[in-house]
Formats: C-alpha cells, sequence, structure tokens
C-alpha cells in the first residue's frame, strides 16, 4: 500500500510517498533529508511528537517557562503529557537548553527549558 | 541632544540580526530600543518548534532561536540595549524619541534601522457582522495570553482564518482541554503551511471548513454563537447553506500587516495597500539613512528569512554611516 503524507519535520513540507507492507515503511519517496526518512518510518510505525508546552515558575522573572522534549514521545502519550507538566514547577534560575526532568513520564526524554529563566 | 551612529528600533529577530551585522561591519556606536522588558520580540510566544532550519540547520523553538541572539547580542560590546523603550516620534533628520518609564528621550542618529515588525490584522479589516461581545481575541493575543500569561480565556473555540498562527492555536487549545469547534477558511486553500494543516488539524481531528465564511456573531455579554455559510468561487454567499455554531470565544487569525507608523510619520513614502515602505531595494525607504527590515518590511513565512534580510540591512547601514560626515 502506498501512503502519501506530509512531512512535518520543517516547514519546507516536503509531500512524502511511503510503500507499507505489514506496518513497516519499505520504501520512502520525496524526502528532501535524512529527517523525511526518519519521520516516513515513524509516522508509519509509531506517530510521535516533539511536546511544547510551558511550566510555571515561583520567585523568577518570567511566570511561565517555555519547554520541549528533546525527542518525539508518542502521539497518544502528548494529552497526558500537557497534565504532568502543569504539576512540575521551576524554581532555580535555568537557561535554554537546561535540563528540566531528565526522564519525562519515564517516556526516556528529556524536558528541556527553551527560554533563559533568572 | 544625544547623538549616535546607528538606532534601531526593535529587539525580535530582526532588530537584533541587524544590530549584530552592523556591529560585525565596523559599527561600534549601536543603540537598540525595545519597548518590552525583554528581547526576542514575537518569537518568545511562539513555543513551538519549525524555527531555524534553513539559518542554524537545526529545528528550534521561538525561544530556543531567540536565545542564540540574545547571548550574541551579550558578546558584542558597542551595542547598548535599551528595553522597556517605546518610540514616540520620528522625524526626517533621524531624530528619535524614546518614553522609558520615568523619562522622555531624544536621540539623533546618523542612520536608523526600524525593526518594528507587523501586526495582526483585525475583525474590522475582515468586516464581520454582528455584535461586539468580549471572547473575540486575534490569533497572536491568545498565544500570548496562553503562552506567556498562562491563560486560557475560553473553552469552546472557533478560529476564523487559517493562518499560522490559528492554526497553531488550534493545537494549543485542544492541548489545554479546550474544544475547537471549527476553523473557518473562505478561501479553498489554507492560508498556513501545510504542516500545520496536519499536525494542528489533523491529528487532533478539528473540522476546517474551506469555502465559508462567519455570516454572523451572536451574544450579548459574552460569544455565545456564530452563523457559517459557504461561498462559492467568487466568494458569494449561498443561500440556504446557513448554519449555527455554539461557542464562547472566536480567534481571529486572517493575516499579518507591517506596522510602519513610525516611518510614515518622519514622511516616507508608504503602499497604503500592503503598509510596506516604497523603496527602490529591499529594506530601503524613500528617506536615506532609514532603514527597515524583517516584517515591518514585508510579511516573511519564516525568521529565517527575517534574519538574512535583517542583517544585509545592517551591512547596508553601515556603508551608509560611513559616507555620512
Amino acid at each position: 500500500m502506498i501512503k502519501k503524507m506530509t512531512c512535518i519535520e520543517c516547514p519546507r513540507g516536503c509531500s512524502l510517498s511511503v510503500d507499507i507492507e505489514n506496518c513497516k515503511a519499505v520504501k520512502i519517496g520525496g524526502a528532501g533529508c535524512p529527517k523525511g526518512m526518519a519521520y516516513a518510518i515513524s509516522e508509519v510505525e509509531d506517530p510521535s511528537r516533539i511536546l511544547t508546552a510551558t511550566v510555571m515558575t515561583e520567585g523568577l522573572d518570567i511566570k511561565f517557562l517555555p519547554v520541549r522534549t528533546d525527542k518525539p514521545i508518542p502521539k497518544k502519550e502528548l494529552f497526558r503529557a500537557v497534565e504532568e507538566v502543569k504539576k512540575i514547577r521551576v524554581k532555580n534560575a535555568l537557561r535554554a537548553g537546561d535540563t528540566v526532568d531528565n526522564n519525562f513520564m519515564g517516556l526516556g526524554v528529556r524536558l528541556v527549558a527553551t527560554r533563559s529563566v533568572g | 541632544m544625544k547623538r549616535r551612529d546607528l538606532v534601531i528600533v526593535g529587539g525580535g529577530p530582526a532588530g537584533m540580526a541587524a544590530s549584530l551585522a552592523a556591529h560585525k561591519s565596523g559599527v561600534r556606536d549601536i543603540l537598540l530600543l525595545e519597548r518590552d522588558q525583554y528581547l526576542g520580540g514575537i518569537l518568545n510566544q511562539c513555543i513551538h518548534t519549525g524555527f531555524g532550519i534553513d539559518y542554524f540547520k537545526e529545528i528550534l523553538t521561538g525561544p530556543e532561536y531567540a536565545d542564540r541572539f540574545i547571548q550574541k547580542m551579550k558578546t558584542a560590546p558597542g551595542i547598548e540595549v535599551s528595553l522597556s523603550s517605546f518610540v514616540a516620534r520620528l522625524t526626517k533628520d533621524k531624530v528619535i524619541t524614546y518614553l522609558k518609564p520615568g523619562s522622555l528621550n531624544e536621540v539623533h542618529a546618523k542612520a536608523v534601522i526600524m525593526a518594528t515588525g507587523c501586526r495582526e490584522r483585525t475583525r474590522e479589516m475582515v468586516h464581520i457582522p454582528g455584535t461586539r461581545p468580549s471572547g473575540i481575541f486575534s490569533a497572536g493575543l491568545a498565544q500570548k495570553l496562553i503562552n506567556i500569561e498562562g491563560l486560557l480565556p475560553g473553552k469552546d473555540v472557533v478560529i476564523i482564518g487559517s493562518g499560522d498562527i490559528g492554526l497553531i492555536m488550534a493545537r494549543r487549545w485542544t492541548l489545554e482541554g479546550a474544544r475547537v469547534r471549527a476553523i473557518v477558511e473562505i478561501q479553498d486553500k489554507t492560508r498556513g503551511l501545510t504542516r500545520n494543516v496536519v499536525q494542528c488539524v489533523e491529528d487532533f481531528d478539528i473540522p476546517l471548513y474551506f469555502n465559508h465564511k462567519v455570516l454572523k456573531i451572536f451574544g450579548k455579554d459574552r460569544v455565545e454563537k456564530i452563523t457559517l455559510i459557504k461561498v462559492d468561487e467568487s466568494m458569494k454567499d449561498i443561500k440556504g447553506t446557513e448554519f449555527d455554531i455554539e461557542c464562547d470565544t472566536l480567534l481571529i487569525s486572517v493575516g499579518l500587516i507591517p506596522e510602519n507608523e513610525l516611518i510614515e510619520m518622519a514622511g516616507a513614502e508608504i503602499d497604503k495597500r500592503t503598509n510596506s515602505p516604497v523603496s527602490k531595494d529591499v529594506n530601503m525607504t524613500s528617506i536615506p539613512g532609514i532603514f527597515v527590515c524583517g516584517n515591518s518590511f514585508k510579511v516573511y513565512d519564516y525568521v529565517d528569512s527575517v534574519t538574512r534580510d535583517s542583517e544585509l540591512a545592517g551591512t547596508q547601514a553601515a556603508e551608509y554611516i560611513k559616507g555620512v560626515k
């Protein structure tokens, strides 16, 4: 089965054509870079997304700190992940890229600050 | 009056790139005025990914993209950043008047770069009839409320227009627990990027109505419902296709328009249709020595392009300053 999809890795949005056999991507056409190949495989076998959200701070110069997962997490976990993020409080100064949670939800991904907060 | 070689108005991606490029070209007396309390501009509220693939060959969030430049600004002596500084006046002789808490200041510049970005087109610009209740926000304002202030000012949302900010807000509000009832687009295709339709709309099964428009907004104190109608190829209403959607919030996402009141005040020629400066080349205005870059010159799709064109503006301004006695 050939499935058409749009790569969401970057704003270029390459049109991908993925040949699927037994729930595996066996041939991928249209990808402009290796990220597109990886996206097609993931989208067929285990769709995942980078989570971006905000974390409440206490006593710092911005009220909400934007965060992201360093790697995509399973798409089906997104809603639970947003609820988990809401439970976190950041009380110390951080720089963009610093870790907020080293093993977020036990998924093996880091939750990192995307903005510096002091 | 204080004198400066170069004054830059706006500390978003355009203003930061322009000041760093001017600094690299040898200008050492630079004042950057930013009205907010932080550098980074609108990138700070764009917490989603998708920035920097062209410029940094990495996929960054808005705040991360901004942070790269904020860190560089700290290592460039000669660039003075003045925050909470609101520019109220610009003259053709390049005198800038700005307000800072507790003071009114004037500075005379050899060259000026305007990096004031753009603003959102409003309900009034697309003529949506009906009442004027609370609960109607531009998509970018909604983005600021949710991402910077931590507020979710609505539960049942309809998004008017399918611009990228609207699509991204559809996902954000859905993840935060609101119900996005519909996205309404008068054209037959999205105004935003396909990737945003995939990851923000299709991922969450949000209904996207093409060839539809809002006929009327209802509600006294708060938005209560809207009526939609289908339109034909010439965007004329098709009678009998009306239907209602109950909602408490409307987000307007119908495009952006450059913000150029200051150069207009200085007497620069402006194209009234696009609100862009009329000029013989990119980043120029009809007044020598006053440059415009980034989204205030024209609205770009990607911040990476804003950075590149603003770097060019910084270099152009440096060349101009060398020729000024």
